[in-house]
């Protein structure tokens, strides 16, 4: 049909390498930084601070003379951990919510149905910051707080499609076939319901990327000076005036992460969709 | 009549649903109340912690502070900050001004932007539509904190165009507006283009185009309206985006809103004016997707009926 072919998306053909070539040295700077960036990240040198980018600091260096290439490659393991970390707890706690509303009977249904409809309703991030006044900042608060905000999203998610796997013919064969309701839970209904949901972590961990190091730039999550993508943005925002590296540098790092997460997230969604449909 | 009484009965129960979260929230705070609202350098003596416990009514048991607390909140009474001593109502009041500028300016630039944007490009040669794709998923991709230092060092250090941080007049709004606004303009671009896209190879294109309108006329009178249907389910998303993404833009810009109160409220502990601003965002969620509703009805004649 001339609509499909009109909505294809062009440049896909080279958007799937250039995009991994883009992960790959971060993927690098995350498990391995000192194969990158050898000096310390936090030790400073008071004499060169406020370089501009040039051949001895390659991204120039910070008030306090720190480098802030090394900074960047030290902070890649801190700052995708915490979208990370957000999204795995996100996608579980989504997951089982999902599956207890689906399977769980009427009544489990309408509770978790409305509970989802108020979070839903409330800002994403505002809902990270109501966890956060309860327990306080730090890192594993903060990525216990995104994963609270963004778990209705994922569970409402499974919930659809369990209710759809539930009725598919598969699953009544099995019934059929006498098959167990845990056995047909675990080997059937969750394989099936939370395919679709793996996809879409792959583009929601590039939005938990982007509220982790937001709620570092706050001042909540990664605390200097250790680095981290978001905390060094907060830090170099007094310096903006003189030293616009400081500004640019953790930011594009940010950025090119989730371009690059999100384009492997849409590649995976055609896929699916593709094989489904 | 019955569809208007269900749409106001799941509103209060969004409402009431988050004066429930914000009160279980005040519950699980570790630590006993009275020491959070005093802070950590009081000689306070245990006869005036009793007093304040029981003035503020945390002596009774939690389900007939619930109903009391639920009782306050439907009279409007959100209490008072532990931090600046004044009512809630009148911290978010005073702030609100400064906030609704600024949703309201990025919106704007946002609609604007992804209205060209789709409408210059949807259906168009391929190199064209691979740009528009292209800036989209950066615009979507961006990190608002991140965008505004950019623009604050292009346009406010480099380039003296626009004041620096602090003002609150109208060139101050400009980048600020721009910060929220960009990001969310990716996503309805990308939204709009789509739909045009679907609706141009829709046989009504084709029958207006035959009928002698020039392509931009079939894009703006016809296309137009199909694809801003498909806007409306993003009203929730939207909303969170502007209140959520306000908190940041308030903070790299160095303006006072409802973003910067909550932002110092959670730094402080400050739950009555965390809570009240959790009831404002549910309550400004409720009204606009209402109102989106409503709107709705007037752009697609078919949900009518």
């Amino acid at each position: 049909m001339t609509a499909l072919t009109l909505t294809r998306a062009p440049g896909r053909r080279w958007s799937l390498p250039l995009a991994w070539a883009v992960l790959a040295p971060i993927l690098v700077a995350a498990a391995a930084p000192e194969l990158l960036a050898a000096v310390s990240p936090i030790a400073t040198d008071p004499v060169n601070a406020l370089l501009p980018p040039g051949a001895g600091h390659w991204f120039g260096t910070d008030q306090l003379g720190r480098d802030l290439f090394t900074r960047v490659v030290h902070g890649a393991r801190p700052s995708l951990l915490l979208g990370l970390g957000a999204t795995v707890l996100a996608v579980a706690a989504g997951a089982l919510l999902g599956l207890a509303a689906a399977l769980g009977g009427r009544a489990a249904d309408q509770v978790v149905t409305r509970v989802l409809d108020i979070l839903l309703s409330l800002p994403q991030l505002l809902l990270a910051l109501l966890v956060i006044t309860v327990l306080g900042g730090g890192v594993a608060n903060v990525v216990l707080a995104i994963a609270v905000a963004f778990t209705p999203g994922y569970a409402r998610i499974v919930r659809a499609e369990a209710l759809v796997v539930r009725r598919s013919g598969y699953v009544e064969a099995a019934k059929g076939l006498g098959l167990g309701r845990p056995a047909l839970i675990a080997r059937h209904i969750l394989p099936n319901a939370v395919g679709p949901l793996l996809v879409l972590a792959t583009v929601g961990f590039g939005t938990a990327l982007i509220a982790g190091s937001g709620l570092s730039f706050l001042g909540f999550g990664v605390q200097p000076p250790d680095p981290e993508w978001g905390a060094m943005l907060a830090e170099g925002r007094d310096f903006l005036a003189t030293a616009w590296w400081i500004g640019l540098f953790p930011g594009a790092a940010i950025t090119a992460t989730v371009i690059a997460v999100n384009v492997l997230g849409r590649a995976a969604q055609r896929r699916f969709t593709r094989r489904t449909s | 009549m019955r569809t208007l009484a269900k749409r106001v009965g799941a509103g209060l129960a969004v409402l009431y649903g988050a004066a429930t979260l914000a009160f279980v929230s005040l519950q699980l705070i570790p630590g006993d109340t009275v020491s959070t609202l005093l802070g950590p350098a009081t000689t306070a003596s245990a006869e005036v912690r009793a007093q304040i416990s029981a003035e503020l009514g945390l002596d009774q048991p939690p389900l007939t502070r619930y109903l009391a607390y639920l009782g306050r909140v439907v009279t409007g009474d959100l209490g008072s900050s532990y931090q600046l001593q004044r009512p809630v109502w009148q911290l978010i009041g005073d702030q609100l001004g400064p906030t609704v500028q600024l949703a309201a300016a990025a919106m704007a630039a946002a609609v604007l932007i992804a209205l060209v944007s789709a409408v210059a490009t949807a259906g168009r040669r391929r190199q064209v539509r691979a740009a528009a794709t292209a800036w989209e998923l950066v615009a979507v991709s961006l990190p608002s904190y991140w965008l505004g230092i950019l623009l604050l060092t292009a346009f406010s250090f480099q380039l003296p165009i626009f004041p620096v941080i602090g003002a609150q007049d109208l060139p101050a709004l400009v980048l600020p507006a721009l910060t929220l606004g960009l990001p969310i303009a990716g996503v309805l671009a990308q939204v709009l283009r789509e739909g045009l896209e679907a609706a141009l190879a829709q046989p009504f294109a084709v029958t207006a185009r035959a009928r002698g309108l020039s392509q931009t006329a079939v894009r703006l009178r016809h296309a137009l309206r199909h694809a801003a249907s498909s806007l409306a389910t993003l009203t929730g998303w939207l909303v969170g985006t502007l209140l959520g993404g306000a908190v940041l833009v308030e903070t790299v810009f160095g303006r006072s809103g409802i973003g910067a109160l909550t932002l110092q409220a959670v730094d402080n502990k400050d739950m009555p004016v965390v809570m009240g601003v959790v009831l404002l965002s549910a309550l400004v969620f409720v009204v606009i997707s209402n109102l989106v509703d409503l709107l709705y009805r007037v752009i697609d004649p078919r949900v009518r009926a």
